[in-house]
């Protein structure tokens, strides 16, 4: 329920906005803005069309296999940075440059590089997801009490063990919170992508519904997005919390 | 009152083979000098404390021993070996504890077991065993943030008796504890040193409590380190803890132990 307690609050403000919305879109001022109730019905027969299916499943696959090679990719080289001070010096400019750059500019020398096809898009999702989550491994690995891994040492723990047992472990928190964030990220590029490359899943349906001026199918499919980007960043944010006894502990 | 007890009769230390040797240890970070030549040995059943302003390098001879911290030159025997590294032998107590917040009291306690490959139901045995001699039995499945500072530092110390070292390292083990569970702590120092018959080396920046717990006390200098002086307080531990602390012999050994630190201070 304690869940609950703070969702309470924003569920409430979205209900107001909805209906802000929903008037809005009766005054019939701009097109743009279709009443709140036509997008409603309107997801509910996208969600059932073949082609909004088979977006979904090209667009789950290229974010899932761009965030697990971000996340496969991402943590070892945060974990590394942050235990060895050459491997920190070697990759810490190019990673702190993509962190903040604009990478939607990149995307279309993706496509120059891989084709317009799902490659660039996995590739476009790790790259927007992959940083952060270095940043944050590194980040949980450097604030790991030395004591700690002195500890580990004198009771004769070779790094491997002290690496496993201690490191890793001391520095989950910081690392599922990078996941999370690189998570949100992940999304942004599977949909940036997608547009930009305009023939692939969902880009090729915002490509469809926005020339053909169908405003109740582009915004469903907006908030489609919108809650899959939520609904994600809560799942690990749960997982957050069970650990969080140890991390707010420290 | 201070009179001398059979078992720290001063010949007996000639004939005893120490434990651990301290053998012309330096120990330089880069341009600081820390530590300057230090001789010390160290006997089984013995607590000795190491005792001198801080940054004087009690923390670094301490890891020294432990195989943690390189030496620049000398060198540590323990029972007779050179130390190149961390060993079975030797178990530390960190200043701050150095609990693994996301494991139970018992998995703490066992973690030194662990590393060395012991079965599972074997360490959990022994790690309870330990739990209990330091009064934090009920607390075994409690992680370390449930537990005050006093009771995190007990983990600590179960978690060294655990693994049946030969040698204990204590860093300010009581640095962050309150005052009255301090002198609690420093007593139940006293009984574990008389029944688990090892060498404790004990670092403490506390005169009072230096002299309290310990058979020998070595005053360090400050920066670069080096022993300054050797005091043996003889403090007969059979009386009432109270009385220790208001016993004339107890006092003057803390006055001369304050006489010593001062034109340093100063
Ligand atoms: N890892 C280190 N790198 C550089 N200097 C250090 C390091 N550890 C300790 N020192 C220096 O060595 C001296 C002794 O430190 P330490 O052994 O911690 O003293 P104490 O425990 O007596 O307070 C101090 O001047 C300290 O600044
Ligand atoms: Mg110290």
């Amino acid at each position: 329920m304690t869940l609950f307690g703070f969702r309470i609050p924003m569920m409430a403000s979205l209900i107001v906005w909805a209906l802000v919305w929903e008037i809005v879109g009766h005054m019939d001022v701009i097109f743009l803005i279709p009443p709140m109730s036509a997008i409603l019905s309107a997801g509910i027969d996208l969600v059932q069309t073949a082609s909004w299916q088979n977006a979904t499943v090209v667009t789950i696959r290229s974010f899932v296999i761009g965030m697990a090679l971000a996340i496969g990719i991402g943590v070892p080289l945060g974990v590394l940075m942050g235990r060895s001070r050459i491997a920190d010096n070697i990759f810490g400019l190019w990673v702190n440059m993509f962190v903040s750059a604009p990478l939607s500019a990149l995307v279309p020398v993706l496509m120059i590089l891989f084709g317009m096809g799902e490659t660039t898009i996995v590739v476009t999702v790790f790259l927007f997801a992959v940083w952060i989550i270095v940043l944050d491994a590194r980040a949980g690995v450097m604030q790991v009490p030395p004591s700690l891994i002195e500890m580990a040492r004198s009771y004769g723990a070779p790094p491997s063990t002290i690496l496993r047992k201690i490191v890793l472990l001391a520095a989950l928190p910081e690392i599922l919170a990078g996941i999370r964030i690189g998570l949100i990220r992940g999304v942004k590029g599977v949909v940036i992508g997608q547009i930009l490359v305009a023939i692939i899943g969902y880009g090729e349906l915002f490509e469809l519904y926005s020339r053909s001026f169908d405003m109740e199918r582009f915004w469903a499919l907006t908030i489609v997005l919108f809650a899959a980007a939520m609904l994600l960043s809560g799942i690990v944010e749960r997982a957050e919390k069970r650990i969080e006894y140890y991390a707010g502990a420290r | 009152m201070s009179a001398l007890a059979e078992e720290f009769d001063p010949a007996s230390i000639v004939t005893h083979d120490p434990v651990v040797r301290v053998e012309g240890i330096c120990k330089h970070y880069g341009s600081v000098e820390a530590l300057r030549s230090i001789d010390l040995q160290f006997e089984r059943g013995k607590l000795t404390t190491l005792l001198g302003p801080s940054g004087c390098g009690k923390t670094t001879l301490l890891k020294i021993i432990a195989g943690l911290v390189p030496a620049t030159s000398g060198r540590i025997m323990v029972n007779g070996r050179a130390v190149t590294g961390p060993g079975p032998e030797r178990a530390f107590v960190f200043q701050d504890f150095a609990l693994m917040p996301w494991a139970t009291v018992l998995r703490n306690v066992a973690f030194g077991l662990e590393l060395k490959g012991t079965p599972a139901a074997e360490r959990n045995r022994v790690a309870r065993h330990h739990i209990e001699q330091v009064g934090l039995q009920g607390f075994e499945d409690k992680y370390p943030h449930e537990l005050s500072g006093g009771m995190r530092q007990r983990v600590g110390i179960a978690r060294a008796f655990a693994v049946n070292a030969d040698v204990l390292l204590l860093d300010e083990p009581f640095s962050a504890v309150d005052e009255q569970n301090r002198r609690k702590f420093q007593e139940d120092l006293l009984r574990l040193v008389e029944i688990e018959n090892k060498t404790f080396i004990f670092v403490t920046h506390s005169i009072e409590e230096a002299v309290y717990v310990s058979d020998r006390i070595v005053l360090l200098s400050p920066r670069p380190g080096r022993v300054s002086q050797v005091i043996e307080p003889k403090i007969d531990r059979a009386a009432d803890p109270d009385d220790i602390r208001r016993d004339a012999g107890y006092l003057d050994v803390v006055e001369e132990i304050w006489q010593g630190l001062r034109h340093y201070a100063e």
